[in-house]
């Protein structure tokens, strides 16, 4: 019998939503005492900041213009590689439980496996593998799959549909009648994508995704080593966690962000000191990208609306804890309370606020870049509790469940086994982080590369719609951690941005095959 | 509104290509995603795999030009015009064209996103037809 491995996920969770690393909105005791028992780290960062390429990066161990699912909406190949391949060939059972998001939602011609399973009935199906063989569906032997809402062709809104079809009408709906993200406001302040949800607690998604995963655990006998993918669609947006719960963190009592300006002055300088698109965005005149409301614009937000957003975010990151913690309490059940390897982390973060900024986009700074990772090792193995601050990359997770499995990483895989702590870092040279934007919609089409390392966020504008090649960012991070003062065309860091640029350079041309890249095939 | 299109250089004759899709009712053969339709003058429904029944009106099916047009009709659909072009390049040499205009835009990308599926289905069909 081997280490079992239980993988978290969220979806859009913010590195200081954690009590762990420093959080004080929400309350996460869970996560916090796998953090003191394990490894935490304070500098990850995702390969992409939306989910379809940052997920594919998870699975594959590979960067977004490696895998080639390079935006959301591109699947990612049905035969790209996959680590649950790999441990399904390693004799573990695998299951992957919530949100996958491989494959595009709106699939009204029922082309992609995510979409199909809950009607076909079936736990998986049959598809072909990196290899040339068949198998289950991109490694796993169980995938039962949900998303932000209760609409669609998915496991928990077929749930919904057929146990609680009364509380449909509670959720927020995600998109809108022209299947633009929605707009419509709600809550106390008007907030978008905001909604009181009278759902009961036990019917929404955090628990019901805890809740199949427990029984898919029950299923498995003592020996079987498992991996089972648990991924909650929370805290993403609609924030309309269940009514019973949001006197939790009293909206009102919410302090505002460190990095949320307060006039719009200061908004307004801080914007225009990034490259263009930020207060083009700000102002109404352009959406880059399908994931934020197409009819919203971020410079009506309001601070009370920030505070509310962040109260229901922090509600349901303890919704979250909680699910996480009933699902250990079955796993010591079972008997594996020292053989399981749990990692924690989300695909990308979210602006909740900063620069006067909601949800997501092209812009790479810590609200999106800087995520939440913890990996706490099988008590068996005696793991030395230890906080890693050099950067690292959720490319690394592939290699890393493999390792924990014992088994050695394929050639595929382009990320390193995590560190143990800072010392392993430095000996196997974790010194950067790249994290890529590619996106083309409607016209517009941006490009961004970010490299991150313990002293610089560096960022480069490729040429797009909104960018002619010249534009950048550069934030110092030791004196300046919000990342509020572009550097890019300061004289004084000349050689820094060289040596960050190269850094740039030595990713783009890095060895290995890459696929080519996906077809743009739905919005998301 | 957005337009989107996409093309397959198809090594069969145009006449082999047309002879493929030009059809309204063969629809579930060359489209992924289209199990059945039902075809009554003018009107076509497709029904898709994931149960979605879509009416579309058929507004041009010419053999000379080569040229099939269809409407989706649907309430969520301000505006659709679906074009399917087969142009003769050679004599076992052709161009498929399938073009997607619609309002709302994320309904123009689903919807193209669905035709390309359906250009590799027409190309292989048309290919493996034995046809002149």
């Amino acid at each position: 019998m081997g280490r079992k491995i239980l993988f978290i996920t969220t979806d859009q969770q913010r590195y200081d939503t954690v009590g762990a690393n420093g959080g004080l909105l929400s309350r996460t005791p869970v996560l916090d005492r796998l953090a003191d028992e394990g490894i935490r780290y304070e500098r990850c960062q995702p390969t992409s900041v939306v989910c379809m390429p940052s997920r594919a990066s998870m699975l594959t161990g590979q960067f977004p213009t490696t895998h080639g699912a390079w935006m959301n909406g591109v699947p990612l190949a049905v035969d790209a590689p996959s680590v649950a391949e790999s441990l399904h060939d390693a004799g573990y059972a695998t299951a992957l439980i919530g949100k996958a998001h491989f494959e595009p939602f709106m699939d009204p011609f029922g082309r992609f496996a995510e979409n199909s399973l809950a009607n076909l009935g079936v736990p998986t199906v049959e598809q072909p593998w990196f290899d040339g063989r068949r198998g289950v569906h991109r490694g796993f032997d169980h995938l039962e799959l949900a998303t932000h809402g209760v609409m669609g062709p998915l496991h928990y809104a077929k749930w919904m549909h057929e146990h609680h079809p009364e509380a449909i009408d509670g959720f927020y709906s995600v998109v809108d009648s022209d299947l633009n993200v929605n707009a419509a406001r709600g809550g106390d302040t008007d907030a978008p994508q905001v909604k009181v949800n009278p759902v009961p607690r036990e019917w929404y998604h955090t628990d019901w995704v805890a809740d199949r995963t427990i029984s898919w655990l029950k299923q498995q006998s003592h020996e079987q080593d498992w991996f089972c993918w648990m991924s909650f669609p929370d805290p993403h947006h609609p924030w309309d966690p269940p009514r019973s719960e949001i006197g939790r963190v009293p909206w009102r009592d919410v302090p505002l962000p460190a990095n949320y300006p307060e006039t719009s002055a200061e908004r307004e300088a801080l914007l225009d000191a990034k490259a263009r698109h930020w207060r083009a965005w700000y102002d109404g005149r352009v959406v880059s990208n399908y994931e934020a409301p197409a009819h919203w614009i971020p410079a009506t937000l309001t601070a009370n609306q920030v505070r509310e957003v962040n109260a229901l975010n922090a509600v349901e990151v303890e919704l979250i804890d909680e699910a996480i913690g009933r699902v250990l309490k079955a796993v010591s059940a079972k008997g594996w309370g020292d053989d399981v390897d749990v990692i924690f982390t989300s695909d990308h973060g979210e602006l909740q606020g900063d620069f006067g900024l909601l949800f997501k986009g092209p812009y790479h700074v810590d609200g999106l870049l800087r995520l939440p990772l913890i990996w706490r090792p099988a008590l068996s193995s005696k793991p030395e509790p230890s906080v890693v601050h050099a950067p690292v990359s959720l490319v690394s997770l592939a290699a890393t469940f493999l390792d924990v499995a014992g088994q050695p990483a394929p050639a595929w895989v382009e990320g390193s086994v995590l560190p143990l702590n800072d010392d392993d870092a430095h000996a196997r040279s974790f010194s950067s982080t790249v994290t890529e934007w590619d996106s083309a919609l409607f016209g517009v089409d941006v490009h961004v590369r970010s490299v991150v390392t313990s002293d610089y966020l560096y960022t480069e504008y490729l040429p797009g719609t909104m960018h002619d090649g010249s534009e950048g960012e550069l934030y110092d991070l030791s004196d300046d951690p919000l990342q509020r003062v572009n550097r890019f065309d300061d004289p004084a860091m000349t050689n820094v941005r060289a040596t960050l640029s190269e850094g740039l350079r030595a990713h783009e041309d890095r060895p290995g095959e890459r696929a080519t890249p996906g077809v743009l095939m739905a919005p998301v | 509104m957005a337009s989107l299109r996409y093309e397959r250089r198809i090594a069969a004759s145009a006449d082999a290509v047309w002879d493929v899709m030009c059809r309204p009712e063969s629809i579930p053969d060359w489209f992924p995603g289209v199990v059945s339709c039902s075809v009554v003058g003018k009107s076509r429904t497709i029904v898709t795999a994931s149960g979605l029944e879509m009416p579309e009106e058929i507004l041009t099916i010419d053999p000379l030009l080569r040229r099939f047009a269809y409407r989706i009709t649907a309430p969520a659909y301000r505006f659709h015009l679906g074009l399917i072009d087969v142009i003769a390049i050679g004599p076992r040499d052709s161009l498929c064209i399938y073009s997607t205009t619609a309002e709302p835009d994320a309904l123009a990308l689903i919807i193209a996103g669905g035709t390309l599926g359906a250009l590799e289905e027409i190309r292989r069909l048309a290919e493996t037809s034995g046809k002149e």
